[in-house]
């Protein structure tokens, strides 16, 4: 398959064989200091290369500018294998050994951290993002909790107004519909209601999204109905880098901070800096610099949309791709810009599409750029369908890359 | 339906025992064999770990405070339960809350404050039995009934006041509002509005306490959270569920149900298959008192116990104070449901009524000395108002300060700047 990246710092991610082999994918280091580095994101060079070897250059008029960009681009060679060599710096791993790796060593560095949720601890999580844990830190640090979301969420809270700093997993995000109460009501609003005596230094994780087959009910994303809750934050990971990056920024923040993972996702590879390093959490992720069309992504989209991008830069088009990374808030300068650059945007959500991620980004977009846009946000969100069982039914519910070409071609016209 | 010739039944029901005399034969902790359904009070409570019975998961028997009691008063000739200085405290503490809140009714009427307030005329027993036995670092964890709470908690009267009015002066400065008193510095943790909400806070809390002694080492770590919540509660889920963590886990918690029989215009017979609350307490493994919930000294000895259990690291307790509020739910609230032979047969037993009489029986204040504190309490409340009166009203520039711990929370902006960094952000006119 052919690899992407970038100039600046290539990384290559390989998807396992229990994701879909036909997704693609690409991986951007983004070395963010706690502090804005917006001037580190201007990335001007980019070069596709296949597993081949061969470079792509693109043919028509657009693809002078690629062949400019190719003259800038840092000479990397194109590593097929996903096993790097050990001359390599940082050391790879799957995703949910990012998560697990964040959140020890922000265990290990601050002992107020702890994890409470169902399974986390001799069992070392569904997804085994605790696993080995308990072992560690014993099993008051990694809390098995018996299964009463609602209550544990609302415990995290009070162990977290009172000085701890607690991870909360929801076994499944759908699960933590039962602790909508506690999220909307507690997390959100006690920092305000106190008049900002108490804060609430929590995290609340957990995967979601539509998995292989999973059924409705585990297939829910929560991130649009937890959007509208006044005084949290949402983000979503998608890589092992800013898994690892998210999670630890999440622990280390004052604010409720709501981390999306996908089911689908956590076997994902990649080689992450053997260094200390956060992401930010409001900020957006730039996966793909272009200048036709601005597509905004964020999860297991991200995938689908790379891989789409593979097919539309064969076709002669420029995506750039940006992985909002933020739910809540929105990063509007990335967005902006690149707005402003290729006057077109598409938004690719595995959200429902009413009421979703989408739909909160197209009114935010309209209400601030709308002079800039040439023709009217395009949003690809799932069907408003409980997610089927059947296979083929639950691939039509879910935007696929074929779709996201189609939309792209339409709104370049 | 039996439910409400139940509850004309309890009110007519008269308690035999006089809580003022402690040298009666009637222990005044133990009430009488209940002939209805609803008052069970003979149950016994654990008393010390080196008890035969072990308190495994399974086991949940309890036993007579009233053994306690007996042994105490056994050993020394006959004592009273306080001393003068704790009596005047406890008058003190009732006093204000009852005063504070007469004072809020005034003033709701008067339209200094609005929405939703709900007073605690009536059962100022259970708040001050229970929060005068603890220490600053314990914490307290209420419902929209919580004024009282924060008053015996230490939150000064003018910050309640003020918070009522909704100005900036308020212990949440203005932004809470009656159903959600904070405070930081007394770990009062809330002031909740939808019930049952605040029992997972509440085991949080204990959580914590357990946390710094067991993982983060500090071994003199006993701080006790209190979670105080009402009979209409004890249907609830989040009620369950803690009871379980709570003694799963062994966490120094007392939950305090505060039993006023009515949850708005719903009788607790009407609403609950088993009446009996303290008896969901053994079936997690806990402990579980009934105990008359109109007598601060009765309260008083139940909550010594159960505070020392949970910071002797025993566990929790579940106590079922039987009370009654003389006013309606809320200030809103017409009241015409209850029946007015149960409400006079509860303001006979009005819990100041009762330890004045007391105090005074037991020489151990004179009229005077309790004329003085109804008087400085008067002058407390006044003062309160008037503070609150005088008190700034918060300026728009509040409207975003406290939404977020750290403001970066509201994002970046489309100039790439942080929101919060806008000017117009701190005037409170950014749209964020």
């Amino acid at each position: 398959m052919a690899a992407t990246f970038h100039g600046v710092g290539a990384t290559v991610a390989a998807l396992s064989s229990s994701s879909s082999p036909s997704n693609s994918f690409g991986s951007k280091k983004l070395l963010s200091s706690p502090s804005r580095s917006f001037s580190v994101r201007k990335r001007a060079s980019f070069t596709v290369v296949r597993s081949d070897g061969s470079v792509n250059f693109d043919l028509n008029s657009k693809g002078r500018r690629a062949q400019q960009l190719i003259a800038n681009a840092v000479a990397t060679k194109a590593d097929s294998s996903p096993v790097s060599s050990s001359s390599k710096p940082g050391h790879e791993l799957l995703l949910f050994e990012a998560l697990r790796e964040g959140l020890e060593e922000e265990m290990e560095r601050d002992p107020r951290v702890c994890v409470m949720g169902e399974d986390v601890g001799h069992y070392g999580g569904s997804y085994k993002v605790t696993k080995g844990l308990a072992t560690k830190f014993g099993d008051l640090r990694v809390l098995d909790t018996p299964i009463a979301e609602n209550s544990f969420t609302g415990m995290g809270i009070g162990a977290a107004m009172t000085g701890l700093r607690p991870v909360v997993e929801g076994m499944n995000m759908g699960f933590l519909l039962l602790a909508f109460n506690q999220i909307s009501n507690n997390c959100g609003m006690l920092h305000y209601t106190s008049g900002g005596q108490f804060t609430i230094p929590i995290v609340i994780r957990g995967p979601g999204g539509v998995g292989r087959q999973l059924g409705a009910e585990h297939s829910q994303r929560l991130e649009s109905y937890f959007q509208s809750i006044p005084g949290i934050q949402m983000v979503a990971c998608s890589t092992p880098y800013n898994a690892k990056g998210l999670m630890k920024a999440a622990i280390r923040s004052e604010n409720p901070v709501i981390l999306f993972e996908h089911v689908l996702l956590y076997n994902l590879k990649e080689r992450i800096p053997d260094e200390d390093y956060i992401c930010n959490l409001e900020e957006a992720e730039m996966v793909r610099p272009g200048e036709h069309v601005t597509i905004l992504t964020y999860s297991r989209m991200r995938y689908h949309v790379m891989q789409a991008a593979k097919t539309l830069v064969n076709k002669g088009y420029d995506p750039e791709v940006i992985d909002i990374r933020s739910l809540k808030p929105f990063d509007l300068y990335t967005i902006g810009n690149s707005v402003k650059k290729t006057h077109r945007v598409l938004i690719v959500e595995e959200c429902m599409r009413t009421g979703g991620i989408g739909a909160s980004l197209t009114a935010a977009i309209t209400e601030n750029f709308n002079d800039y846009l040439d023709a009217p946000i395009t949003c690809l969100s799932s069907q408003d369908v409980p997610t089927p069982y059947a296979g083929t039914l639950e691939e039509w519910t879910v935007v696929q890359p074929a779709q996201i070409v189609t939309a792209v071609e339409q709104l370049c016209q | 339906m039996n439910s409400a010739s139940c509850a004309a039944k309890i009110s007519t029901q008269p308690f035999s025992l006089n809580p003022s005399s402690p040298t009666s034969h009637d222990n005044p902790l133990v009430s009488p064999k209940p002939t209805s359904l609803f008052l069970g009070s003979t149950r016994k409570l654990r008393l010390s770990s080196s008890s035969k019975l072990n308190l495994r998961r399974r086991s949940g028997t309890v036993f007579a405070v009233s053994d306690v009691v007996k042994q105490k008063k056994s050993k020394s000739t006959p004592s009273l339960l306080i001393t003068k200085e704790e009596g005047l405290e406890l008058y003190e503490d009732m006093i204000l809350g009852r005063a504070f809140e007469d004072m809020c009714a005034q003033m709701y009427y008067r339209g200094k404050m609005f929405g939703f307030v709900h007073l605690y005329n009536g059962q100022e027993a259970v708040s001050t039995g229970f929060i005068k036995l603890l220490k600053q670092q314990d914490s307290v964890v209420s419902t929209y009934r919580d004024h009282v709470h924060a008053l015996s908690k230490g939150v000064p009267a003018r910050a309640v006041m003020s918070e009522l009015f909704g100005k900036t002066t308020g212990c949440c400065r203005g932004q809470g509002g009656s159903m959600h008193m904070f405070s930081r510095e007394h770990n009062l943790l809330g002031g909740f509005a939808f019930i049952g909400e605040g029992i997972p806070v509440a085991t949080g809390a204990a959580f914590t306490s357990k946390y710094k002694r067991e993982a983060l080492k500090e071994a003199d770590c006993d701080h006790v959270t209190l979670a105080f919540f009402g009979d209409g509660t004890c249907n609830n889920g989040q009620f369950f569920e803690c009871l379980n963590m709570a003694a799963l886990w062994k966490l120094p918690i007392v939950f305090v149900v505060e039993n006023n029989l009515w949850a708005i215009g719903m009788s607790h017979l009407r609403a609950t298959s088993d009446p009996q609350i303290y008896k969901k307490g053994p079936a997690f493994g806990m402990p579980g008192i009934h105990v008359d919930g109109m007598d601060v000294l009765k309260v008083r000895e139940v909550a010594k116990e159960a505070i020392g259990r949970a910071r002797r690291g025993e566990g929790p307790t579940l106590v079922e104070c039987e009370t009654y509020r003389f006013r309606g739910h809320s200030l809103a609230d017409p009241d015409e449901l209850r029946d007015p032979a149960e409400k006079a047969h509860y303001a006979a037993r009005d819990p100041i009524t009762a330890l004045k009489k007391y105090l005074i029986e037991n020489s151990l204040a004179s009229e005077a000395d309790l004329k003085a504190i109804d008087k400085k309490i008067d002058e407390v409340v006044e003062d309160a108002v008037e503070f609150a009166d005088e008190s700034p009203i918060p300026s728009r520039s509040q409207l975003l300060e406290n939404v977020f711990a750290d403001p970066k929370g509201f994002g970046i902006g489309p100039d790439g700047r942080y929101r919060c960094e806008d000017p117009k952000f701190t005037e409170g006119t950014a749209h964020v």
